[in-house]
């Protein structure tokens, strides 16, 4: 196969709204799906005479990012202005970082087949994002476009990485690896699909050896992590197909077209622009000096990669199962606190954990219930089915898990000297079973056990039960 | 190092300014005049010189993040040239 | 009564010696009169000016007289963003626009008492040094109506000199507020950058651009100084620093300054004789009241003018770029696509010199172009400043000329846009190294038009600029104010 002297290099851009309450350069509310323009003022909607001012936070999220991926702060850093003309943008130019972003040289490391590789970071800087237009009555063939300026000026950060990429696989967990951080940060809620988190790629391929990178094409519209990687596999090997036929990969902006699974040239259709980059003379140069630093630094909570890490050799649970803890702060934090009131099964208690993560996450559950669940389970004191009725009725009720199954009458019934009369009973009601089993059909043991079970409405602890049948039988 | 017509023109559609070929024309000799007259900076050795792109060298200015709604969404709206509704209302852009 | 200084008018309505409706109905009376001859004004608030007189009246009856400058009718450059009242800008481009806000400087001067008679008549976006670029026709000198009152705050500064308000507020971003004070013959200060806040103030070269009093006298306008300047937090630019009292450093007399005469000033071909006598009478009026003359060099002066007119158009570029016809403002019609609407609103909607500053500027910032004009031209401003630096080591103030000559024709330079630029030679250096400037009358040519001279002072040091050029002041009487005929 031709394919395989190919290999695909691949940068991501990231642009993550910041989650602040207010906008980057005025106090207009940032929050999504107000109505249209009324999230405005002067300041954002570009009036004359206005003047923007730093939100502090926003600030303070984009030096955590950084920190938490390894970034180098800038002590200074600029605000540029990136200039053109759109109606989305109201002051013809969005106030940017070009030439001294805040940090610069990170990392991030992501797990990709069971190995761990680092994916570089360029750089990391701070904007203002631009309204929205949407076209008036019938797509083709409208007339006219409708402004919607609440968007312009919400918080933007913009993190992009070195072409260290080289797969879809790739992509995706870097992705999700920078999103997980984000959302552990409070600093993005990282959902693609309302547009918090965007990602466009750049992509090019090198014959396999080669230290030159090859033309790039710049791939947008791509609105999931399964998109992102459907697009980038599609540009692969539409790239590789061209220059195999003998043809030159252009340097242009493509459009992914999630229906038809194509990624569509821009050209012609785009401007090139001139964004006549400068120093925005209304804003000063941001400052960070290393107090500030340090401070930010001590609210870096342990990140993803670490939790699972420690999650694994801590609590010797799987690392499939530490990363679906992991993914969320909440939930893993419950799981440490359940675990800490009882400890002797944390799979048991992390399969619990992962099997209610919802119900943790609506706090519908305390970190207590689930751990006498677990430690109930481990004593005989409650069958497993019972778990899960409990735990139900615990959820709805309120009522503390113990004192439920003592309502409920749940103890499972682990006394064997119980469990015998049950046992007695039922092999002397099926006595040609009994038989069999004997002669060696020892696949009768679950019928027995189902009959013990019916004997005792369910109460008896199933293992004792086998136990039991197996010792009287032989 | 004379600007050319095709500058001209370039520039004015970076500018979004649409000039008559009066315009052009007289546009072209002014600007030559004046880059001309602004080209004598290029004696200056500023090698070693620290660009200023502030006059006056102060710590950065930040606000809070808390919400002050404007509070008068009409009052925004209300000098709109077109406005439907509560949008701006603009022309689409027509591929050319 | 319209003679009166500022400072005067306020004590008289303090005193209750005359009221505010009486002060204001002379001059709206004077204003209609005045205005078709001199287009100081672009609009006139007949109904709002006196409303406002009347409550500054009850709220004197009260014993609540408000602000220092309570019931004194003063006027603001139409760059002052004033909510509900149009702003133009001077420009067709935003003919009709109602801001729906106050700049800082028009909120402080409200809150001191003044009333507010109307708005002043500009170069269109404050970009010219003859305000003949106006949309709303060219203001005229009232020394003599056949020639210009200077750009681009000329429409204050004739107001100021024909007795149409006690004071005004423009703007100077190369020279616009101290150009127009000196070819009227009064007094207009430019702060340091950053004294003044520029919310609302709509934006030219925001790195130069500062609000400014223009008055009759310098403690007038030290007056009006002290209302508008002062932090703003809307303003990033704007410094943190308490406010002096401006007023009283008039009053301190100048003996020991050092006044530095920077040789680049006074050398060349282009500087009229009689001026260079006015200013020289200026400094023998400081050398008599015991202060020191000290040679000085400002080597770079000649490059400042080319560094000015790549920085202000490049960010002019900028700041003009959101008139497009969507939100605001002028927008043309029977236009096709977006593109179209945009490049004909903003093609019918400024006038000549706006587009020509726009074209520079966007051609200074273009890929390709930055290092060699915009980058450059900022490394000169350090260089402009360090001039400044040295040359304040040796003098507490720099005394110059304002302008090269006395006020022109009006037509005589508008054909030729590098003649109008060089007329700012003097006064732009200042804008670029961000210092304050003042320009105080000195004397009259033989033809009878005022000629002012300039002083500079060190970042911040606004009163020791106050106190010479209130020295100078005292020491040379001239009229203040001009005859307007038929008025």
């Amino acid at each position: 196969m031709k394919r395989v002297e190919f290999e695909a290099v691949i940068g991501l851009e990231v642009h993550a709204q910041l989650s602040t309450k207010s906008k980057i350069f005025c106090s207009c509310s940032a929050a999504f799906g107000a109505p249209p323009n009324e999230n405005t003022c002067p300041v954002c909607t570009g009036m004359p005479g206005v003047l923007p001012v730093l939100n502090r936070k926003v600030v303070e999220f984009a030096i955590r990012t950084a920190i938490a991926t390894s970034c180098t702060v800038q002590g200074k850093s600029v605000f540029a202005r990136k200039n053109y003309f759109y109606p989305d943008l109201p002051k013809a130019y969005q106030i940017s970082q070009y030439e001294l972003p805040l940090a610069l040289a990170g990392h991030i490391d992501i797990g990709i087949e069971g190995a761990s590789k680092r994916i570089g970071i360029t750089r990391i800087h701070m904007e203002e994002d631009a309204g929205k237009l949407v076209h008036e009555g019938e797509f083709a063939g409208a007339q006219a476009s409708l402004a919607d300026l609440n968007r312009c000026s919400v918080p933007l950060m913009e993190i992009v990485s070195e072409p260290d990429i080289r797969t879809p696989e790739e992509a995706g967990a870097y992705l999700r690896s920078l999103r997980d951080i984000l959302v552990y940060l409070e600093v993005c809620d990282g959902n693609m699909e309302e547009g918090s988190f965007r990602c466009d790629a750049n992509v090019s391929v090198r014959p396999k050896g080669r230290n030159e990178f090859g033309t790039k094409a710049e791939l947008k519209n791509m609105n999931s992590f399964r998109n992102v990687e459907k697009a980038i596999e599609f540009e692969i090997r539409r790239q590789v197909e061209l220059i195999e036929d003998g043809g030159k990969v252009v340097q242009e902006t493509r459009l992914w077209d999630a229906a038809a699974g194509v990624t569509i040239s821009m050209r012609g259709k785009e401007e090139a622009h001139d964004y006549r980059y400068f120093p925005d003379p209304d804003l000063l140069p941001l400052i960070v000096d290393d107090a500030w630093n340090e401070e930010l630094r001590k609210t870096i909570p342990e990140l993803p990669r670490d939790k699972v890490a420690r999650f694994v050799k801590t609590y010797a649970i799987p690392r499939y199962d530490a990363e679906i803890l992991a993914s969320s702060r909440a939930l893993a934090d419950f799981f440490e606190a359940s675990a800490a009131v009882y400890n002797a099964n944390p799979k048991l208690t992390a399969n619990e954990c992962i099997h209610w993560k919802d119900e943790v996450a609506a706090g519908k559950l305390s970190p207590e219930t689930i751990a006498h669940a677990v430690e109930d389970r481990e004593t005989g004191a409650i069958s497993a089915t019972a778990s899960k009725t409990l735990v139900e009725l615990s959820i709805r009720t309120g009522k503390p898990i113990r004192q439920l199954r003592d309502e409920k009458g749940l103890t499972q019934v682990s006394d064997a000297g119980a469990i015998e009369d049950a046992v007695a009973k039922v092999l002397a009601a099926n006595p040609k079973e009994a038989e069999s089993y004997r002669n060696g059909k020892t696949g009768l043991l679950s019928f027995f056990v189902g009959q013990v079970m019916k004997e005792t409405r369910g109460k008896a602890n199933p293992k004792i039960v086998q136990e039991v049948i197996r010792k009287k039988l032989g | 190092m004379a600007i050319t017509r095709e500058e001209v023109l370039h520039v004015a559609r970076l500018a979004r300014l649409s000039l008559s070929e009066a315009e052009v024309g007289r546009l072209r000799d002014q600007l030559d005049d004046i880059l001309d007259y602004i080209r004598q900076l290029e004696a200056l050795d500023t090698r070693d010189v620290i660009p200023t792109s502030h006059a006056v060298e102060m710590g950065t200015p930040f606000r809070d993040d808390a919400v002050r709604p404007f509070g008068d969404k009409e009052a925004i709206l209300s000098n709109a040239p077109d406005r439907i509704g509560d949008f701006f209302r603009v022309p689409r852009i027509i591929e050319d | 009564m319209h003679e009166w200084s500022l400072l005067d008018a306020a004590r008289k309505v303090r005193g209750k010696d005359i009221s505010s409706r009486e002060l204001t109905r002379a001059l709206l009376d004077r204003i209609e009169r005045a205005n078709p001859k001199i287009n100081a004004y672009i609009t006139v608030l007949h109904e709002k000016a006196m409303k406002d007189a009347l409550a500054c009246d009850e709220a004197s009856a009260r014993g609540q007289a408000t602000g220092p400058l309570h019931g004194v009718p003063v006027g603001l450059k139409d760059i002052f963003c004033t909510r509900g009242i149009r702003t133009t800008c001077g420009s067709r481009i935003l003919h009709d626009f109602l801001p729906p806000y106050d700049a800082t400087v028009a909120e402080k001067i409200a809150a001191s008492g003044a009333v507010l008679l109307g708005k002043q008549n500009m170069d269109e976006f404050a970009m010219g040094s003859s305000t003949e670029t106006s949309h709303f026709g060219p203001a005229r000198n009232p020394w003599a109506t056949d020639r210009i009152p200077g750009g681009s705050s000329g429409g204050t500064a004739a107001a100021v000199a024909a007795g149409l308000c006690f004071a005004g507020v423009g703007t100077d971003t190369g020279g616009s507020i101290r150009q127009p004070a000196s070819v009227c013959g009064v007094v207009g200060i430019k702060p340091t950058y950053g004294r003044v806040s520029r919310y609302g103030m709509i934006a030219f070269a925001s790195s130069l651009d500062q609000g400014g009093p223009v008055a009759r006298s310098v403690p007038d306008a030290a007056a009006v100084l002290a209302v508008i300047a002062g932090h703003d937090r809307r303003d990033s630019t704007s410094v943190d620093l308490p406010v002096p009292d401006y007023v009283a450093a008039t009053g301190k007399d100048a003996r020991g300054l050092k006044i530095g005469l920077p040789r680049e000033y006074f050398e060349g071909e282009g500087l009229d004789p009689e001026v260079k006598a006015a200013v020289g009478k200026a400094l023998a009026a400081l050398v008599a009241q015991g202060a020191e003359a000290v040679e000085i060099s400002l080597p770079h002066t000649s490059f400042a003018l080319s560094a000015y007119y790549i920085i202000a158009p490049a960010e002019a570029s900028s700041n003009l770029a959101r008139y497009d016809g969507v939100r605001y403002g002028y927008r043309a019609k029977d236009a096709g696509g977006l593109i179209e609407m945009m490049s004909k609103t903003r093609a019918e909607g400024f006038g000549a010199e706006v587009k020509r500053r726009i074209m520079i500027g966007t051609y200074a910032l273009s890929a390709g172009y930055y290092e060699a004009y915009y980058g450059k031209a900022q490394k000169v401003r350090t260089l402009i400043r360090r001039d400044f630096e040295s040359a304040f080591a040796k003098a507490d103030v720099i005394l110059t000329p304002t302008t090269p000559t006395p006020a022109f024709r009006l037509g005589e330079k508008t054909e030729d846009p590098l003649r109008m630029y060089l007329s700012d030679i003097f006064t732009i250096p200042c804008n670029l190294a961000g210092i304050p400037g003042i320009s105080v009358p000195c004397g009259m040519s033989p033809e009878g038009l005022p000629i002012g001279a300039q002083l500079l002072g060190n970042h911040f040091r606004e009163e020791i600029l106050l106190t010479a050029a209130a020295a100078i002041e005292r020491a040379i009487p001239l009229p203040r104010v001009a005859p307007v005929e038929g008025t």
